[in-house]
């Protein structure tokens, strides 16, 4: 650093401002879309002329027949719940991927790639099918059994590269020592383990927020419509006022969670997402 | 895992042997159960994976080679390949492969850029790395559906901060003709999943040995030189697996097509389609036509990349080693 010429800084600062101008500019235009009132959403100015919470107080107004509220909720915790489901399916599996010994190995993770490619879109015609027989659709279990059969191979990736660094010696060492199995599992792999898990469960949960196909397919009301899809939905509060600011509000909200997660754990979100990829 | 611990119990732990992938393998009950446990381990996400992805794109299949229109219930009937030849037939259908390979194509080429030249800025980053980094995450955390709201917004003639821009017609409709909603569409596209191409490259850039780079500089070869004869073939591996995955994934293009255009003007996608015809129409036989259609052309594309360009299965060298 200290060679470095004042003219490199000064290109890298010039770089740097242009990469996080373009990475920010649209969401900074959503949240300025937001504050504005209805008289001056339509003025095209970056900085709002009069600003107003209303965009985000009418979202919520009525309670759970709110536009924003009940699918917020659904968002949430259908997320959590295949987060929850495909990071301990996919633990097991990367458990025995990384540290047992038996066949077929490779074609499980063979089917796990095959799966990540999958068009969803192919399976939602049956699935839809499937559902309204099985009477899964429009509820919880008919969004979270897609979610989390497709957030698995991820998760399988990230585990078993991480599971692969872990040093399972330690686990018998610890019981040399003394330590039963369970104390040993614990107080040992456990810790060592727990920030490749938590990394896998931030990208399962990023992926499940994220969906929009499988939400507007299976869902047909606020029952267990996620916000993306109650999103594209919205409807101004007549036909004459255009929901712009509603939306832009609505947008925003489901976006803060995502860039807290991401100054949070950004140096495990890179981990986990190139672990998978590139070690192979 | 809990469960697995006790495996340890009864193994003598001083002179535990070590797990040899290559060791003798004789078949005692020691690796039965070390293989009976592996495969228990495994059989609830194999079976949920084969539930929900084998099983539908069967059913799909089932579904195709019949009259299934949901608002004509009693008209279901066994129709062989009529479907396929009703959607193989369309122009519709041939009009929509074009616009989702013209939008996979040029987003993918550009992200490779855009991404490649990222990579090597983060990598070779003075400081600021983090920042860059934080900043590149954020497209790539947001939710496609908000992202493609936030350009159609910026982009819209009647709200949108774009048209008063200098070099741009006011009254510019930018959804209301083919060439400029494909623009915008490809550039969501592209603001979204760069940072994701741009991470993998990163990753890959990491491990090539700088000595490489110090040697060639000590035998005269310049930057471009260096760049195409050292970083290029070395990253070649993780270039193949995030070109892969990013075609594919770009192949499905649907959630900013459906917030910016829904497919009008000709800016329909095979995804679009397909959900047209099983959502909307409710035509579930020509939709699953449609399904599986797509899932033969994202295999042949996956089939390309793993044949033609040698793309290496991610994790396939770890059983190896």
């Amino acid at each position: 650093m200290k060679g470095d010429s004042p003219r490199a800084r000064a290109g890298w600062t010039a770089a740097i401002i242009v990469v996080m101008f373009y990475a920010l500019i649209p969401v900074l235009w959503l949240v300025s879309l937001s504050l504005k009132t209805p008289a001056t959403v339509s003025d095209r100015k970056f900085i709002p002329q009069s600003t107003t919470f209303d965009n985000y107080t009418t979202l919520f107004s009525g309670g759970l027949d709110s536009p924003l509220l009940r699918p917020l909720i659904n968002s949430v915790l259908i997320a959590l719940i295949a987060t929850v489901i495909a990071v301990t399916l996919a633990s097991f599996t990367a458990y025995a991927i990384a540290r047992l010994d038996f066949p077929g190995k490779t074609v499980i993770l063979a089917g796990a790639l095959a799966i990540a490619m999958f068009p969803p879109i192919s399976v939602v015609g049956p699935l839809f099918d499937m559902w309204r027989a099985l009477g899964l659709y429009d509820t919880y279990p008919g969004l979270i059994i897609p979610y989390l059969t497709f957030a698995l191979p991820l998760a399988i990736y990230t585990l078993v590269a991480f599971f692969r660094e872990i040093p399972w010696e330690l686990e018998q060492a610890a019981q040399v020592d003394g330590a039963t199995p369970w104390q040993a599992f614990r107080k040992v792999i456990l810790p060592l383990a727990a920030p490749g898990v938590f990394t896998a469960a931030i990208l399962v949960f990023i992926f499940a927020w994220n969906d929009f196909v499988f939400a507007i397919t299976l869902t047909s009301s606020d029952r267990a419509r996620t916000v993306p899809a109650a999103l594209a939905f919205f409807t101004g509060e007549s036909q004459f006022t255009a929901p712009t600011g509603n939306i832009a509000a609505a947008a925003v909200l489901v976006t803060i969670p995502i860039i807290v997660f991401v100054l949070i754990f950004q140096r495990r979100i890179v981990a986990g997402l190139t672990a998978g990829a590139v070690k192979g | 895992m809990s469960t697995s611990a006790p495996t340890q119990v009864g193994e003598p732990a001083v002179s535990a042997p070590r797990r040899g992938r290559g060791g003798p393998r004789q078949t005692s009950d020691r690796t039965k159960a070390e293989r009976k446990l592996g495969l228990m381990l495994c059989a609830p996400a194999i079976v949920v994976m084969l539930l929900v992805t084998v099983y539908p794109i069967l059913y799909a299949i089932v579904l195709s080679v019949q009259k299934v229109d949901l608002r004509f219930p009693n008209e279901s009937g066994f129709v062989g390949l009529h479907n396929y030849g009703a959607v193989l037939s369309s122009p519709l259908w041939w009009q929509d492969v074009g616009n989702t390979a013209f939008v996979t194509v040029i987003s993918v080429v550009v992200e490779l850029i855009l991404g490649m030249i990222l990579a090597l800025v983060m990598h070779r980053a003075l400081f600021g790395r983090g920042l860059i980094r934080t900043s590149v995450l954020i497209p790539y955390g947001i939710v496609t559906v908000v992202a493609a709201f936030a350009w159609f917004f910026a982009f819209d003639p009647s709200s949108g901060f774009v048209n008063s821009l200098p070099f741009i017609a006011d009254d510019k409709a930018w959804f209301g003709e083919r060439g400029s909603a494909f623009t915008v569409i490809i550039l969501t596209e592209i603001w979204k999943t760069t940072p994701f191409m741009a991470l993998l490259l990163l990753a890959g850039l990491a491990t090539i040995d700088e000595g490489l780079y110090e040697a060639a500089k000590v035998d005269g070869a310049n930057a471009w030189q260096r760049f195409y004869k050292i970083t290029l073939p070395l990253l070649k591996p993780a270039l193949l697996v995030a070109l892969l995955f990013r075609t594919l994934d770009a192949f499905r293009v649907f959630d900013s097509i459906f917030v910016m255009t829904r497919g009008s003007q000709d800016t329909e996608s095979v995804s679009i389609l397909g959900y047209n015809q099983l959502i909307s129409r409710l035509n579930l036989g020509l939709g699953s036509a449609v399904s599986v259609l797509i899932f033969i052309l994202v295999l042949a594309i996956a089939f390309l990349f793993v044949r033609g360009f040698g793309t290496a299965t991610p994790g396939s060298q770890g059983e190896k080693r």
